[in-house]
């Protein structure tokens, strides 16, 4: 059921600043996609475009088009709730909600759109549940508090909450950049899992995760603070890391870079 | 990248060659005061101005020095400066719990004479200036009332307005309606009650009685509505603004409308905050009287109807008994004052604990 993504001339802006200019990639379905690149080149500017995450903020707008299998996601009549649905997302610092216990915070999804039948519920907590690795730690506290948990484990719970609502693809921004390194693991290997259902499209500063846990790698850069960013290089992870065919790409991945 | 490097480091201050430091023994804090107590009474008493509360005023200031001197003396300078702070900030903590306690104390030693079932379940009526007997039940009954109706009233418009200031307000309306609820916080309660008096006992209760003005506890709930609602859209305003913007966005990428979001995410995440901006509303409302004067006319009987008749309400009651010449008076207005504390507090209370178990805890 993953979908393919493709994204033409995409340039999105916070009120006149310009943060990205004309991205062009495309996502093959049921693989993972890495975006690395320098703080401030527009990474998360361009996966919130994605999901029509950006235009939440006052003032921020993109151009160009992105597709998901073929249906143009920018479009006038398209409802952006049914767009992120089906594009879910996954944020750099767990977010659960507070006033939820963990059951709920999984369900939550399902519930707040509508689903009211307790043997769909349960049957879905459990299932994303165990897809995020969770099941066993928490099947015993259903009842609790998400925030109660560790912070790897928010995460995963975070993770759980959005396969819950069984997206197409799923988004994460630097989803490890606030873990330890068990639950970095934890959740790369879930990324594995996951790919045989879903697309995962996924922002990294570490470059061994990219390497580990993409199929394709895609490096965004910067000219100098105030440009947009741009993307520099686009190809399978293997051929970015073991041979670049930009420049840029190279001096940034042996850590060579500005 | 090629220059020298030509910045003068600071040198490191001088490591201290132990980490142990000399400190003062646990009693000498307490001698200290002792010293300035003795010190402050001998110099009161033997000069023969001024009487306890100044021996506690000269004793704190003596405390103050002696305890600086003594840390200076023995643990150094920064520990002296530590010290003489803790205690200033002690001493301003009991300054301002002491108003408090006396209020209180006073409301409850003066309270106590009336707090019989006489007090609570008869009202003024026939109760004439030789009569011990005589209670609020009137003025507590006209009190829930009004303050029930303007809470009724203020909550939701108040939350709504709120929410519409934060979550869907832009430019100039939204501007206009920020600057108007901070205009209204400042209205005093009795020009609230004199518009009120104005547009509703004037102007429109006519229609509903026979073409003559009409006082009502409703008139009363209006007005203190007019008084609750820039509280509780304030304090709404700031709990929503307080609420991470992450977890709004966490429900938006689940897919979830943004209506839904604020009500069910949140809202109730907000929810602890926005239910003590109401209730401090509410005791702000509960203890005004003027408004109630001027609206519900107040009055001696039980009157459960709100739209129709004079009420009378309990800030209202302790002003009138305050002011009887009758000697059983005072008594209830003390009792009628500490009732009115109470059912704030009590209101306060029960309204925390339900803001409590809505967040989680099974
Ligand atoms: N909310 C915002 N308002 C204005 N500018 C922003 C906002 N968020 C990001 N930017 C700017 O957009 C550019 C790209 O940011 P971002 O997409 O967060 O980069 P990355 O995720 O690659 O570190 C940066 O120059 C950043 O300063
Ligand atoms: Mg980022």
């Amino acid at each position: 059921m993953a979908k393919r993504i493709e994204a033409t001339n995409v340039t999105a802006y916070y009120g006149s600043f310009k943060a990205i200019e004309n991205i062009n990639l495309t996502v093959e379905p049921k693989t993972v996609t890495a975006l690395i690149g320098p703080s401030g080149c527009g990474k998360s500017t361009f996966l919130r475009s994605i999901n029509r995450m950006h235009e939440v903020l006052p003032g921020a707008r993109v151009e160009g088009s992105l597709t998901i299998d073929d249906q143009d996601i920018y479009d006038r009549d398209v409802d952006v709730t049914a767009v992120r649905r089906m594009i879910g997302m996954v944020f750099q610092r767990p977010n659960p909600f507070p006033t939820m216990s963990i059951y709920e915070n999984v369900v939550a999804g399902l519930r707040l759109n509508g689903v009211r039948r307790k043997s769909i519920l349960d049957e879905a907590a459990e299932k994303a549940l165990r897809s995020a690795n969770l099941w066993d730690e928490v099947k015993d506290r259903l009842g609790k508090p998400g925030a109660g948990l560790s912070g790897g484990q928010q995460q995963r719970l975070c993770i759980a909450r959005t396969i819950a609502v069984e997206p197409q693809v799923v988004l994460m921004d630097e989803p490890c950049s606030a873990l330890d390194p068990i639950s970095t693991l934890a959740i790369e290997d879930l990324m594995f899992q996951l790919k045989d259902k879903f697309t995962i499209i996924i922002v990294t500063h570490n470059m061994q995760q990219a390497a580990r846990v993409s199929d394709r790698t895609a490096f965004f850069s910067i000219e100098k603070t105030g440009d947009p960013g741009r993307l520099i290089e686009y190809d399978n992870t293997q051929k970015i890391f073991s041979n670049p065919s930009q420049k840029k790409t190279e001096d940034y991945i042996t850590g060579r870079f500005g | 990248m090629s220059t020298a490097v030509t910045t003068h480091r600071p040198r490191p201050a001088a490591q201290p060659a132990t980490l142990r430091a000399k400190r003062l023994p646990w009693y000498a804090a307490p001698a200290i005061a002792l010293a300035a107590l003795v010190v402050a009474a001998a110099v009161v008493y033997g000069v023969g101005i001024g009487g306890p509360v100044l021996v506690v005023v000269l004793a704190a200031v003596l405390y103050l020095a002696g305890l600086f001197a003594a840390a200076n003396a023995v643990e150094g300078r920064r520990s002296a400066r530590n010290r003489t702070w803790s205690a200033l900030i002690h001493s301003a903590f009991v300054l301002a719990v002491l108003p408090l306690a006396s209020v209180v104390w006073t409301l409850v030693s003066n309270g106590f004479e009336r707090l019989d079932g006489n007090f609570f379940f008869t009202s003024m009526n026939n109760i004439g200036a030789r009569d011990p007997e005589g209670g609020a039940y009137h003025a507590i009954v006209g009190t829930l009332e009004q303050v029930g109706i303007a809470t009724l009233i203020t909550v939701p418009l108040g939350i709504l307005c709120a929410i519409y200031v934060v979550e869907y307000g832009r430019g100039r309306f939204a501007f206009a309606i920020r600057f108007f609820v901070d205009v209204m916080t400042g209205i005093p309660s009795i020009v609230s009650g004199l518009f009120v008096l104005a547009f509703w006992v004037l102007i429109v209760s006519p229609w509903f009685n026979d073409g003559r003005p009409s006082f009502s506890g409703f008139a009363a709930a209006l007005a203190l509505s007019v008084l609750m609602l820039p509280t509780v859209v304030r304090s709404t305003e700031e709990m929503l603004r307080l609420v991470p913007a992450p977890l709004r966005e966490g429900a938006y990428a689940l897919g979830v409308p943004k209506w839904k979001t604020i009500l069910r995410v949140v809202l109730p995440t907000a929810l602890p905050g926005i239910v003590t901006g109401v209730m401090l509303a509410i005791a702000r409302a509960a203890g005004e009287t003027a408004p109630v004067l001027l609206v519900a006319g107040g009055g001696a009987a039980i009157n459960f109807n709100p739209f129709e008749n004079n009420q009378s309400s309990l800030a209202l009651f302790v002003y009138q008994q305050a002011g009887d010449a009758s000697r059983y008076a005072p008594a209830r207005a003390w009792t009628a004052a500490l009732t009115l504390v109470a059912l704030v507090l009590i209101l306060t209370i029960a309204a925390k604990l339900l803001a409590r178990r809505n967040r989680l805890g099974r």
